[in-house]
């Protein structure tokens, strides 16, 4: 007879459809990793002194660092000398987006990012980078009206070189860990924020990051500080074209939380996953940390169903009495990609309180674990943290793994932590078929209905377009 | 009348064992045919093949539905064509709304006839009218479907799914094991009040609780895999009477 049988494990499986690549002239710095290379970079950045050593100190002390290997997982060990620290698809930074190659334009055009004047998403201020370089920032003049500064990284080294010199390392230092020392000595832009004081920002900030040249890195730097008693939104998203090789993304993302600010920072992370017997794929490991002061809010929320290897824990600092911070994550994986994230909560203000909800979804024979820290210091008084930690298993070959770390100096503290594990089932799979639906249409309800409270915390476009995405992602994985 | 559903001659096994050893059964469009047998003589086998379950597997014979070719479709074609199956065992789908679900599960069917998607207006007036007539509260109707409710509002609910979808084809699967008394009546009465012309049931049970409610049109009874007699209603006080011996 025909065959009946649904087999569970074909619904994940689509091309990436931001696969493409851009064809335009690209400069790179030689491959591999020298001093020579950092001040090359240094030198087409045209930086100043200060920051050139900053570069250098890091690159030093990373030399002296090895690679860390508790990542729970595998991956073959990276070549640092072959890969290119610095690629850019123009010798001088654009002045205008006059100046830009029309052909990236039209990949941003392609990615649904418009950032031609006339066309630009409204609403929504953007700042696209493209390998090492910012290639425009909409809205910046409007912003800058009420005293907000949005620009590149490179940008703001220039113009707002006191602000940048103040915060760079001040939550994140070159010596935390060995991506981030990696970071610290390489890295080529990103974006920088500044709310002033008592300011709320009228529209949600955005950087977008794509990878196109072939063996490079992407390694850009977010710095955002929100003055005391402002408010920002911030998204961030990426992709990049699919590619045999393994391309490494290694990214900071510091923020500064002032006094009674609020900063909510989204993001819906696609880099390439690498093919269906995982070949290729992004290495995303990434660095992001927030320093919380009194009474201020951190909200982290994440959407990751990109990347090879994902491997990182948005973290917050609650220095400050009664500060707020929150991690949401949805982690998706499929086929070969392994995820290792999940999120550091130090308390150390008095009346601190964190929460921690965080959905993981495997499906094929990926890997996905849950990591979080939560610490209470000797002086976090009435601290309270809440964690809840979720994993979906969508066939028999993948694994969901929950490491959560509790470490409490204070007794008047309290940690609350649940984890639940549950796994779409064949016989699930059937009763909603029996009911009409196709094989995708069951999973993508099973699989939004798991992951309908991270989803909400997003701004409303992004959280459709992470809906689309958790659906394209899961295409093949059962059939 | 004609014939909805025809079997000839099936052969099915889940693993290495056949449970359906050359069944034949035709339902006749608008007829209500109660499947009776003991425990183990495959009446839930029979459900599962007709609906599609991938467990099982077909090995000789032919299920026309329709007059096409049931075998050949998945199990969401065969639920488009009209097949509706009411478990004996209703899954649990946590996270998925039952009104949710069911919007999906209509416009799926609806899709499958080339109709436009139902708009939120009509749905909710077209599903408040049926969840009223069942008694399923707004509450339920916002609940993960079959999460947390009880044996008899499952079969209910179960109940209402079908009056929501208006299959042409309805396998009540053991609808009245683990009822009581009121539950049975209203999984009862919800059944009587969907019987027309056009509709044909398939009520499999082991005993006369439900036909007490829905009088069948004609009773097959079953044992080891095939159908060995076929009559009237009034099998089902001769299988009251003296059990599954004499057949």
């Amino acid at each position: 007879m025909k065959k009946q049988k649904s087999d569970l494990l074909d619904v994940v499986n689509t091309p990436y459809k931001e696969g493409f690549e851009t064809i335009v002239d690209t400069e790179y710095a030689p491959k591999g990793l020298t001093e020579e290379v950092i001040r090359f970079i240094s030198a087409k950045k045209e930086e100043p002194d200060w920051l050139l050593d900053f570069r250098l100190k890091a690159f030093r002390h990373w030399q002296t660092m090895t690679e860390p290997h508790w990542f729970h997982g595998h991956y073959d060990p990276i070549d640092y000398q072959n890969i290119y620290y610095y690629s850019s698809p123009h010798k001088k930074a654009p002045k205008s987006l006059d100046e830009v190659d029309p052909e990236v334009l039209k990949t941003y055009e392609k990615l649904g990012i418009p950032l031609k004047e006339q066309k630009v998403l409204a609403g929504v201020a953007v700042d696209a980078i493209f390998d090492s370089t910012s290639i425009g920032t909409t809205y910046k003049e409007e912003l800058k009206k009420r005293g907000i500064l949005f620009c590149s990284f490179n940008e703001a080294v220039h113009e707002y070189p006191e602000l940048v010199k103040e915060y760079l390392g001040s939550v994140v230092p070159y010596t935390d860990n060995f991506f981030a020392c990696l970071n610290s000595a390489v890295f080529s832009d990103g974006s920088f924020v500044y709310i002033p004081k008592g300011v709320e920002c009228p529209m949600e900030l955005s950087s977008y990051f794509r990878i196109n040249a072939r063996q490079a890195g992407q390694f850009e730097r977010t710095l955002i500080i929100a003055d005391e008693e402002s408010s920002v939104s911030y998204l961030e998203g990426c992709t990049a074209p699919q590619r045999d090789e393994n391309q490494l993304h290694a990214a900071i993302v510091e923020i500064i939380v002032k006094d009674r600010a609020n900063v909510k920072y989204s993001t819906v992370q696609n880099w390439y996953p690498g093919d269906k017997n995982g070949k290729g794929g992004v290495y995303n490991l990434v660095t992001k940390r927030g320093l919380v002061m009194n009474d201020a809010k951190l909200s982290w929320t994440q959407v990751e169903t990109g990347s090879a290897i994902t491997w990182k824990y948005p973290g917050c600092i609650l220095k400050g009495d009664n500060a707020v911070g929150e991690f949401y994550s949805v982690a998706l994986t499929n086929n070969y990609q392994q995820a290792d994230t999940g999120t550091k909560m130090i308390h150390l203000g008095k009346n601190t309180t964190s929460t921690i909800i965080s959905k993981g979804i495997s499906a094929g024979s990926s890997s996905n674990t849950y990591r979080g820290l939560v610490k209470m210091s000797p002086n976090a008084e009435n601290a309270k943290n809440v964690s809840k930690c979720d994993s979906l298993l969508i066939g028999d070959k993948c694994g969901a793994h929950t490491i959560p770390v509790m470490q409490c100096a204070n007794e008047t503290a309290t940690i609350e932590h649940e984890a639940t594990t549950s796994k779409i089932s064949e016989e699930q799979l059937f009763y909603a078929m029996q009911r009409g639906l196709s094989a995708e249409e069951a999973v993508g309800l099973i699989v939004n209905g798991f992951c309908r409270e991270i989803m909400q915390k997003l701004p409303l476009e992004f959280a459709i377009e992470a809906q689309k995405l958790i659906g394209v992602q899961l295409e093949g994985s059962v059939g | 009348m004609t014939a909805l559903l025809e079997i000839k001659n099936l052969h099915a096994k889940v693993g290495d064992k056949e449970i359906l050893k050359g069944l034949n059964l035709t339902i006749d469009a608008g007829e209500v045919c109660a499947i009776m047998g003991p425990n183990g003589c495959g009446k839930s086998t029979l459900s599962a093949v007709i609906s599609g379950h991938p467990a099982y597997t077909v090995t000789e014979g032919e299920i026309l539905f329709k007059g096409e070719d049931l075998l050949k479709m998945t199990p969401d074609e065969r639920a488009n064509k009209g097949v509706f199956l009411a478990f004996q065992h209703p899954i649990e789908l946590p996270g998925v709304g039952l009104a949710q679900f069911l919007k999906t599960a209509l416009n799926a069917k609806r899709k499958a006839n080339g109709e436009e998607p139902i708009d939120a207006v009509a749905f909710m007036k077209y599903m408040n009218v049926r969840a009223t007539a069942l008694g399923i509260s707004n509450e339920m109707l916002k609940r993960p479907v079959n999460v947390g409710f009880s044996g008899g509002e499952k079969k209910r609910l179960e109940t209402f799914q079908m009056a929501m979808l208006e299959p042409d084809f309805c396998i009540l699967d053991e609808m009245d094991s683990g009822l009581d008394v009121d539950a049975l009546k209203i999984v009862g009465q919800g059944v009587s009040v969907m019987r027309e012309p056009k509709r044909s049931f398939m009520i499999i049970t082991h005993h006369d609780d439900l036909l007490q409610y829905v009088k069948p049109d004609k009773v097959s009874i079953m044992r080891d895999g095939v159908i060995v007699k076929t009559a009237g209603s009034e099998l089902v006080k001769e299988v009251e009477e003296s059990g599954y011996d004499n057949f």
